[in-house]
C-alpha cells in the first residue's frame, strides 16, 4: 500500500491536501465560525474618516515593523504601557496591525498619552525627544494632502458611518494630520492606566522633598529634565507644549505656590482633561512618569524645578 | 519512447530564465537589506517616500521571499521534475509564460511596496493586483508540474516530488485563503478577516509560508541534490516517508506560536506550542537522513565541493528546528518575542539553510544546462566561506541584542518601577546593529561571488557551444 501511493500522483495529492487541511480546520477555520473569534468591546467605536485615513498611512509607512499594538499580560508590560490588550479591541481592524517587533515601544495605549502638539513635534523630529531614537522623521507626510473621495470609498468598503461634512473636512488635512488622529485613538476604548496609577493616591498629609536644596540632586534633575521634559517644557523650563515651570507662584494656570509633593504627584501621575490637582483644573497632556522614573529621580526633578524658580541650593 | 538531450533544450531555457530572474530580484533585495540595516544606526539617512525605512523593509522581505527564493524554487522545481519524471515538461509554452508572469508580478508588487501600497500581512504584503497575478502564476505552475508528473516515464515518485507536490498544494491553499480581501481602489484592499481572527489567519499563513517555501520546498531540493552532488544514495527511505507525512501534518497546527500572549484564545496558543515541540521529530528526521547519507564517506566534504553546501545547510536547518520550538514556549517567548532575537532566528534559516541549499542547487544545474563545468570551484568555496561567516556574525549579534533588549524591557528596580527607558534600550542596541551591517555586507559580497561564478559558467558554456557550431 505505502508503495502504491508513491506511484499514484492523484491519490498522493489528495492525501497531501487532506493532511494539510486537518490542522488548518482545527486551529483556524473552525474557530472562525465561533463567536470567540469576533468579540467587540462595548466602548469600541468604528474609525472616523480621518482616523481611517491615518490608519492607511500607518500601514503605508510600515510603522508595524517597529511598533506592536498588543500589550501582553505580563507585569512589566502592564507597568510600561498600561492595561493588557483585550480581544474585543480589534473588532474594526482589517487586518490587525499587531506587528512582530518592538524596535520602538508598543503603541496599543498611545492614544491620549501625549497632546497632539507633542505627536506632531515627535513625528517631525523624534531625536529631539529621545536622543537615541532610530525612528525615521515623518515631517514630509505634511506635504501631501488627503484625497477625500478615496477615503470615502474606503469608508464605504468597510461600512463605517460618516457624514458628508466629515468627508469635506478632509480636504485641507494632510497625511500627518490623519496619522496623528489615528495614533490618538489607539487604546482609547480601554482605560489606559487602570492597573498602574491607582497605586499612588493624593496624600492628605504633605510630604517634604527629601532632596530639597541638594546640589547633586539638582544636577541629576537637570539631566533627567533634558531627557524627559525639555521636549515639552522647553529649555530650562521656559515653556513650549507644556507650561513654563519658572514661576513658583503659578501652578496649573492658577496663582499661588503649592507644596513640593504636588509637583511630585503631577510628575508621577501625569494629568488628564478634567482632572484636579490641589484644587486646580488640569487641561491634560502631561504624561505620567511613575512607571519610568524612580521616586528619588522624581524628587530630583522637583529640586531642579525649584532651582529654576530661584530656590537656593546647599 | 525515450527523450534526447535536445528535447530538454527548450525547457532548460525556462529553468535558466527563472534562475536569472531570481538572481536579479535577489541582488535588489539584498542591497535593500544592507541599506535598511544601515538605517538602524543612521536614522538620519531616511528619506521621504520610498526612501523611508518602513517601505524599504517590506520591499526587502517580500522581494526576497517571492523574487529571490520563490523564483529560484520554481526554476529548480521544473528542473527536478523533468529529471525525476524522465521527460520534458508537459506544457513547455505554459511553463515559459510563467517566467514572464512571475517577473511582472514581482515588479508590480515590489514597485507597489515602494509606493506604500501594502496589505501589512507579513510575507504577503503585495497589494491585490500583484497577489492576483501570483495566484494565476501558481495555477499555471501547478498545471505544468502535475501534468508532467501524471504523464511521467518513471513509475515511482522520488521523495523530492512528494515535497514539490506538498509545496504546490500548501502554498496554494494558504495563499488564496489569506488573500481574501475586498479591493477599495486599484492599490488598496481590506481583508475579509478582522481583529483577532485576522491575526489567527495571518499567522497560520505566515508560519506555513515559511513551512512550504523555506522548508518543504528546500527539502525537495535537499533530497535531490545531496545524492546528486555527493554520489551517495539517501540513507533511509522509510525515515523519509515518516518525516514527510508528519512534517506536512504538523506544520499547519503551529501558526499561533507567533501569537503567544496575544489576545487570541489560549487553547489555540497551547495547541500551537505543543505541535511546535512535536515538529522537532520530523524536522530532525531529515537532518539525520542527511548526515547518515554523507556518513558513508565524509571525505566527500573535500572531494565534492557541493557537499558542504548541503551538509552545512541541513545543520542550520537542524539548529533552526530546535531553536524554533524553544521560542514557542511561553516562558521563552515572554523574553525574546518582539526582539531582535527573532530576527537572528529568521536569518539563520534564510541565510544558513535556504541560501546554501538554493545556491548549491544552482551550482549543480547551471553547468549541466550549458554542458560544461563550473567556472571556478575556488570562487564557489570563497562564496561558501563568506556567506557562512556573514550569517554567523548576523545571527549571533542579533541573539545577544535580543536577549539584552528583552531583559532591559523587563528589568525593575527594588520598588517595582521599571529600570530602563526606551531610549536607553535603543542606545544599548546600536553597536549590535552596526555589527549586523558588517555581517550583512560579508554575506552579500559572498553572494556576489556566486553571481559572478554563475555568469562566468554560462559564458564559458556559450563559448563552447559557439565553437562547436
Ligand atoms: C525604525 C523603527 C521605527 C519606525 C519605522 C517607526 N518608529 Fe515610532 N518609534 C521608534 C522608536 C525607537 C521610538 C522610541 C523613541 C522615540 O520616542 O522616538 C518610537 C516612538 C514612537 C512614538 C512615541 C511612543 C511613546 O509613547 O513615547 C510614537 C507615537 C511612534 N513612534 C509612532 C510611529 C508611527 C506612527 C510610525 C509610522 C509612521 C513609526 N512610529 C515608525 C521606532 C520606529
Ligand atoms: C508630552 C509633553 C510633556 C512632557 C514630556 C512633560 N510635560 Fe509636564 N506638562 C505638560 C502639559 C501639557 C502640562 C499642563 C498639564 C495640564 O494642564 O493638565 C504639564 C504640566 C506640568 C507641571 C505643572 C506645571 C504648572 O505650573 O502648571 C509640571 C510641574 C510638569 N509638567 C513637570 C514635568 C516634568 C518634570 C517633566 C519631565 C519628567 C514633564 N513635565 C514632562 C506636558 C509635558
Ligand atoms: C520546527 C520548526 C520551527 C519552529 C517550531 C519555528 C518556530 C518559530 C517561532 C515560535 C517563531 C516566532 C518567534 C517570535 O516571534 O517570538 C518563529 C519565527 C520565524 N521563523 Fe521559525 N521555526 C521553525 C523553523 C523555521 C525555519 C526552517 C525557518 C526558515 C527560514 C524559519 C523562519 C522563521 C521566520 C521567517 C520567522 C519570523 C516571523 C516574524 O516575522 O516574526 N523558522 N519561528
Amino acid at each position: 500500500m505505502a508503495k502504491n501511493i508513491y506511484s499514484k500522483p492523484v491519490l498522493f495529492t489528495i492525501l497531501a491536501v487532506g493532511t494539510v487541511l486537518v490542522g488548518t480546520l482545527v486551529t483556524t477555520f473552525i474557530p472562525m465560525m465561533t463567536a470567540q473569534m469576533h468579540p467587540k468591546l462595548a466602548g469600541l467605536k468604528p474609525y472616523t474618516a480621518l482616523q481611517l485615513a491615518g490608519r492607511d498611512v500607518y500601514q503605508s509607512e510600515g510603522c508595524p515593523f517597529c511598533h506592536t499594538q498588543t500589550v501582553r499580560p505580563l507585569k512589566t508590560e502592564v507597568e510600561r504601557y498600561g492595561a493588557y490588550s483585550k480581544a474585543g479591541e480589534f473588532y474594526y481592524d482589517r487586518p490587525f496591525l499587531w506587528g512582530t517587533k518592538r524596535t520602538g515601544p508598543d503603541l496599543a495605549r498611545e492614544g491620549g498619552k501625549y497632546p497632539d502638539a507633542w505627536q506632531y513635534a515627535h513625528f517631525k523630529d523624534p531625536r529631539a525627544f529621545s536622543p537615541h531614537s532610530i525612528m525615521p522623521s515623518f515631517g514630509w507626510l505634511q506635504d501631501s494632502k488627503l484625497d477625500p473621495a478615496q477615503v470615502q470609498t474606503h469608508m464605504n468598503v468597510l461600512g463605517f458611518p460618516y457624514t458628508p461634512a466629515d468627508i469635506q473636512a478632509l480636504a485641507d488635512k494632510t497625511r500627518l494630520d490623519a496619522l496623528v488622529a489615528y495614533v490618538q485613538t489607539l487604546g482609547t476604548a480601554v482605560t489606559r492606566k487602570a492597573a498602574v496609577t491607582a497605586a499612588v493616591t493624593v496624600k492628605k498629609v504633605h510630604i517634604k522633598n527629601p532632596l530639597a536644596g541638594n546640589h547633586e540632586a539638582a544636577e541629576r534633575g537637570e539631566r533627567l529634565f533634558e531627557q524627559n521634559c525639555e521636549a515639552c517644557h522647553g529649555k530650562k523650563g521656559v515653556g513650549y507644549i507644556g507650561p513654563s515651570l519658572k514661576d513658583k507662584n503659578v501652578f496649573l494656570y492658577v496663582k499661588g505656590n503649592v507644596p513640593d509633593d504636588d509637583y511630585f504627584d503631577i510628575i508621577h501621575n501625569g494629568t488628564r482633561e478634567g482632572g484636579v490637582e490641589d484644587g486646580r483644573k488640569e487641561k491634560g497632556g502631561m504624561p505620567s512618569f511613575g512607571e519610568t522614573l524612580k521616586k528619588d529621580e522624581i524628587w530630583s526633578l522637583v529640586t531642579y524645578i525649584r532651582s529654576l524658580q530661584g530656590e537656593k541650593e546647599e | 519512447m525515450s527523450y534526447q538531450m535536445s528535447d530538454y533544450h527548450y525547457d532548460n531555457q525556462t529553468v535558466r530564465k527563472f534562475i536569472y530572474s531570481s538572481i536579479f530580484w535577489g541582488v535588489l533585495a539584498l542591497v535593500a537589506g544592507i541599506w535598511i540595516s544601515v538605517l538602524f544606526w543612521a536614522p538620519g539617512l531616511n528619506g521621504p517616500g520610498w526612501l523611508t525605512y518602513g517601505r524599504l523593509r517590506s520591499f526587502h522581505v517580500n522581494v526576497m521571499a517571492f523574487g529571490l527564493v520563490l523564483g529560484a524554487l520554481i526554476g529548480i522545481f521544473y528542473y527536478i521534475t523533468m529529471r525525476l519524471t524522465k521527460r520534458p515538461l508537459l506544457f513547455p509554452r505554459v511553463a515559459r509564460s510563467t517566467v514572464y508572469l512571475f517577473n511582472l508580478a514581482i515588479a508590480l508588487g515590489g514597485w507597489g511596496l515602494l509606493m506604500g501600497y501594502t496589505k501589512s500581512l507579513a510575507y504577503n504584503e503585495f497589494e491585490w493586483p500583484a497577489s492576483l497575478l501570483i495566484v494565476i502564476l501558481w495555477v499555471l505552475i501547478a498545471i505544468v508540474i502535475f501534468g508532467t508528473v501524471i504523464k511521467r516515464k518513471e513509475e515511482q515518485m522520488y521523495i523530492s516530488l512528494w515535497y514539490i507536490i506538498a509545496t504546490v498544494v500548501t502554498l496554494a491553499v494558504i495563499y488564496v485563503l489569506n488573500n481574501l480581501e475586498v479591493p477599495a481602489g486599484l492599490f488598496k484592499s481590506y481583508s475579509i478577516y478582522a481583529g483577532v481572527n485576522s491575526a489567527n489567519v495571518e499567522w497560520w499563513y505566515g508560519h506555513n509560508a515559511v513551512g512550504s517555501e523555506l522548508t518543504m520546498a528546500t527539502l525537495a531540493l535537499f533530497y535531490y541534490f545531496l545524492p546528486k552532488s555527493t554520489g551517495l544514495p539517501i540513507y533511509s527511505h522509510r525515515l523519509s516517508i515518516i518525516a514527510f507525512w508528519s512534517l506536512v501534518f504538523a506544520y499547519l497546527w503551529t501558526g499561533a506560536h507567533h501569537l503567544v500572549y496575544t489576545p487570541i484564545p489560549d487553547w489555540i496558543q497551547t495547541v500551537a506550542i505543543a505541535m511546535s515541540i512535536f515538529l522537532i521529530a520530523p524536522s530532525w528526521g531529515s537532518v539525520v537522513n542527511g548526515f547518515y547519507t554523507v556518513r558513508e564517506d565524509w571525505s566527500r566534504m573535500r572531494t565534492h565541493y557541493l557537499t558542504k553546501f548541503f551538509i552545512l545547510g541541513i545543520t542550520f536547518y537542524g539548529l533552526q528546528t530546535v531553536q524554533g520550538p524553544t521560542q514557542a514556549l511561553r516562558v521563552v517567548s515572554s523574553l525574546i518575542h518582539y526582539t531582535d532575537w527573532v530576527v537572528g532566528h529568521v536569518h539563520m534559516g534564510a541565510m544558513g539553510w535556504d541560501a546554501l541549499v538554493i545556491t548549491g542547487a544552482i551550482y549543480y544545474i547551471i553547468p549541466r544546462i550549458y554542458n560544461t563545468e563550473i567556472y571556478s570551484e575556488k570562487i564557489a568555496n570563497t562564496h561558501f566561506w563568506l556567506v557562512l561567516t556573514g550569517q554567523i556574525i548576523y545571527s549571533i549579534t542579533m541573539w545577544i541584542a535580543g536577549i539584552q533588549e528583552g531583559a532591559m524591557q523587563k528589568a525593575v528596580n527594588p520598588d517595582g518601577t521599571l529600570k530602563y527607558t526606551w531610549d536607553q534600550i535603543v542606545s544599548k542596541n546600536i553597536p549590535y546593529w552596526q555589527i549586523r551591517t558588517l555581517g550583512g555586507i560579508i554575506f552579500v559580497v559572498g553572494m556576489l561571488f556566486f553571481v559572478y561564478n554563475v555568469f562566468m559558467t554560462a559564458r564559458k558554456g556559450n563559448a563552447l557551444a559557439a565553437s562547436k557550431a
